[in-house]
């Protein structure tokens, strides 16, 4: 593991390391990503690409990582990139899309979950949710239980016989806890019932 | 009365359907397919352009069943999110737990006894034969031969009779805890376990003979969608699919995880990639299960079966709970603030039924992870649909589906 | 014949071939003995849905194994699984499709409440976009629980007032 260590860094001294539990993990600049994966794949056999995903961390600059997990046949080993988003506002990354095929469809859920655009991607659409769902998910600030928005438009006649639409999920009684620090009170399922339905609409404040 | 006979002559309906043949080709049909439709597997749905019978195009649309697993596990103790990987792939929920719970554990550099691991390795292998069977059986109804799902149920039935004894629901199982199980295996079970994959191999036998040299099978699998090498490793498949293409890739052999390197057993490999190959790799893995599950009762060792040294991780037993109050305490704590985990990052792929099911995990330190990204195996496969499925017939089509042997609750998440 | 001479029940030798019975209970007795399921598998209820039309559960005993893939010849939808967002319209055009009269089952508790799925891509009970007839319990329900939510489904067909309306044309039947 030491020696891809040695052997990334004497090619691209931009390369930093980066903390990690397990496999070789490394910070990458955005602008040599594509030769670094170019070379990884071609030089250091990590041919295969398992997984594209994305961190927000919330409050700290630079907002996005854009985390890449590979994977050597010959070496049975994984290594990991991290790449920073530089604009929070209006986060983008290029697309790995032309070395890695596997890409195509990890990108489109990063873009989805966090709305981080792909430069140079074939299809840049969500995936998971449907196209005009306004928020992104997984972004920090999005509540767990959702927000209020209109259903997937395609079927007009649907919403007009159910009048339903994306409501938040009631999130009484659901998941807690306390993380250290919070008072135990806050953890404490909530009694209010929060079940709206299109029969019992949540009240305007 | 007199009747009048007239003779109806149909004449050659080939030569006239070839006649009409130049005026149809090159008109494209767009079709969807699913997303509720028998042989999509649940809820995928493929937009298809057909010329004639051929498919020029196939679009996968997926999303049909995300409920949004990632977000909820950013709200929830380590130890709450565990029922939520029964659900990702709901045919093979133990071996997801196990995945899940190792790399949780890796985080938190935790060792886990020998008899836990064994444990886990039998689990991981029953969710194999169960999901191969259930894999089989609809692969091959989607052929046509509906005798072989029959079979195949009736065996998955005395699994789940298994899985009940074991962790008391028949398949959303919920049995891994971070740093150990939910409880030891009840008396007589291992048995019993064996006793079910003595009465298997004679089943999978019977499967072999209806199925390998059957002449429509052969003819609907032979030489379909078959996937190069290159291409099963540019796309990322993994699992059985990978291994159909010629790659010798087993996460249990290369990277082992609790304790298979202990364990004998040959990882098959597929020649041509194509349909057939596939299903032949999953018939050889189901007989390679049963001897590691063999293997694991040989050898289950005594001892504990979680890591009694993980104070802050695993709760303690119930007895001590409720006469010791530094164990009160402790499992006060444990149950509120979820089991305390270090800062890190870790990511861990387990050899899944479905391929390699990976978890990436993002710890700020505590009981709650601040990013949980579950990498699923049949959203891989799945994305190389618009890869293979072009130039085959549109019946072609749930042959293929069924041969890459996909689950939406995973695809999706 | 009773011992003072008086015959009660029917006799087939003096009233002929002929059953006097209620419209409705001739309707519900055929209706409910004939659902044909349109199974409406969504997630992992549709392990145990395919487990119920086994061999060991056999859901054929209640004249309920000829699953319909195709809403138009099914009477029964059983909605199995979580419903998210995105699907629930494609469920309420497929529950549109079905000819009347149709009865819908919410198996599971995602289909019912939305289950442990509290987030913001499911919805909360499969209720607010199709009218349920009976729910079941259980994050999968048995296979018996399916079957007991079958049997209760045919009470409440029995009990229906399949007649009403019937025999004027103008009004939709619902």
């Amino acid at each position: 593991m030491e020696e891809i260590k040695k052997q990334l860094q004497e090619r691209f001294p931009a390369v930093e390391s980066r903390d990690s539990v397990d496999w070789p993990a490394f910070n990458v600049p955005e602008e040599r990503l594509l030769e670094v994966c170019r070379y990884l794949r071609d030089d250091l056999d990590y041919a295969m690409l398992v997984d594209v995903t994305a961190v927000d961390w919330s409050d700290v600059i630079p907002r996005f990582s854009v985390i890449y997990h590979l994977f050597s046949v010959s070496r049975s080993a994984y290594l990991r990139l991290a790449v920073n988003c530089a604009d929070a506002g209006a986060p983008s990354m290029v697309s790995v899309c032309s070395i890695w095929p596997a890409a195509n469809w990890h990108e489109r859920e990063v873009y989805d979950m966090f709305g981080i655009q792909f430069k140079n991607h074939p299809d840049m659409r969500r995936i998971l949710m449907w196209d005009d769902y306004p928020y992104f998910p997984l972004r920090k600030e999005f509540p767990l239980a959702g927000i209020e928005t209109e259903l997937p438009p395609e079927d007009t006649e649907v919403r007009e016989a159910t009048d339903a639409h994306v409501i938040a999920a009631p999130m009484m009684g659901g998941p807690f806890h306390a993380t250290p620090g919070e008072p135990m009170s806050r953890a404490e399922p909530r009694a209010a019932d929060q079940s709206w339905t299109e029969k019992n609409p949540k009240p305007l404040d | 009365m007199t009747k009048a006979v007239k003779e109806i002559s149909l004449g050659d309906v080939g030569a006239r359907a070839a006649d009409y043949d130049e005026e149809l080709l090159g008109d494209k049909v767009s079709l969807s397919m699913g997303p509720s439709h028998p042989a999509t597997h649940g809820v995928l749905r493929l937009q298809l352009e057909l010329d004639g019978d051929i498919v020029t195009k196939c679009m996968p649309v997926i999303g049909y069943l995300h409920r949004g697993d990632e977000k909820i596990a950013e709200n929830m103790t380590y130890n709450q999110f565990v029922p939520y990987t029964d659900r990702l792939d709901y045919l093979a929920p133990l071996a997801n737990n196990v995945a899940y719970a190792i790399a949780v554990e890796r985080l938190a550099n935790l060792k886990i006894p020998p008899r836990c691991e064994a444990i886990r390795v039998i689990c991981c292998e029953l969710a194999r034969i169960s999901s191969h069977l259930l894999g089989l059986g609809v692969y091959a109804m989607d052929t046509g031969a509906l005798t072989v799902f029959m079979y195949t149920f009736t065996q998955r039935e005395k699994l789940y009779s298994l899985f009940e004894e074991l962790t008391g629901a028949r398949f959303t199982t919920s049995y891994t805890r971070i740093g150990g199980v939910a409880r030891d295996v009840p008396e007589g079970w291992l048995g019993r376990v064996n006793q079910f994959v003595n009465s298997l191999l004679p089943v999978v036998d019977e499967i072999d003979t209806l199925l390998t040299r059957n002449k429509i099978f052969l003819e609907r699998t032979e030489g379909i969608a078959a996937i190069s090498r290159e291409d099963a490793i540019a796309y990322g498949l993994t699992g059985p699919n990978l291994r159909a293409s010629g790659v010798d890739v087993d996460l249990r052999k290369d990277t082992p995880y609790s304790g298979y390197e202990q364990y004998d057993f040959e990882v098959p490999i597929g020649t041509h990639g194509d349909c057939y190959d596939r299903y032949l790799v999953r018939m050889e893995e189901l007989r390679q299960s049963t001897r590691i599950v063999r293997q694991a009762i040989d050898k289950m060792p005594e001892g504990p079966f979680y890591a009694e040294d993980a104070k802050k991780i695993f709760a303690p037993r119930k007895d001590k709970i409720l006469t010791s109050m530094e164990e009160l305490i402790q499992n006060f704590m444990i149950v509120t603030e979820g089991p305390q985990m270090p800062a890190g990052e870790v990511y861990f792929e387990a050899e899944n039924p479905k391929g390699a099911l990976g978890f990436f995990i993002v710890s700020k330190g505590g009981g709650v992870p601040y990013r949980l990204k579950i990498r699923a195996p049949s959203f891989c496969s799945l994305c190389i649909l618009d890869k293979i499925a072009p130039g085959h017939l549109m019946s072609d089509i749930p042959v293929i589906l069924g041969s890459l042997d996909f689950v939406m609750g995973e695809c999706d998440r | 014949m009773s011992p003072n001479g008086v015959e009660y029940g029917y006799n087939s030798k003096i009233e002929g071939e002929v059953v006097v019975s209620k419209l409705d209970a001739v309707i519900n007795w055929v209706r409910k003995h004939s659902i044909w399921p349109m199974p409406m598998g969504l997630a992992c209820c549709a392990i145990e849905l395919m487990g119920t039309a086994g061999s060991r559960f056999d859901i054929s005993r209640f004249g309920m194994e000829v699953m319909r893939f195709s809403p138009r010849q099914a009477d029964c939808m059983i909605v199995a699984g979580t419903v998210t967002y995105k699907m629930a319209p494609i469920v309420r055009r497929i529950y549109d499709q079905m000819a009347g009269p149709k009865w819908v089952i919410a198996m599971g508790a995602c289909a019912s409440t939305g289950g442990m799925y509290r987030s913001y891509a499911t919805m909360q009970g499969v209720d607010r976009i199709v009218p349920v007839d009976v729910y079941v319990s259980g994050c999968p329900p048995r296979p018996e629980a399916l079957i007991d939510a079958l049997m209760k489904l045919q009470n409440k067909i029995g009990n229906e007032r399949s007649a009403r309306g019937l025999l004027k044309r103008d009004q939709a039947h619902a």
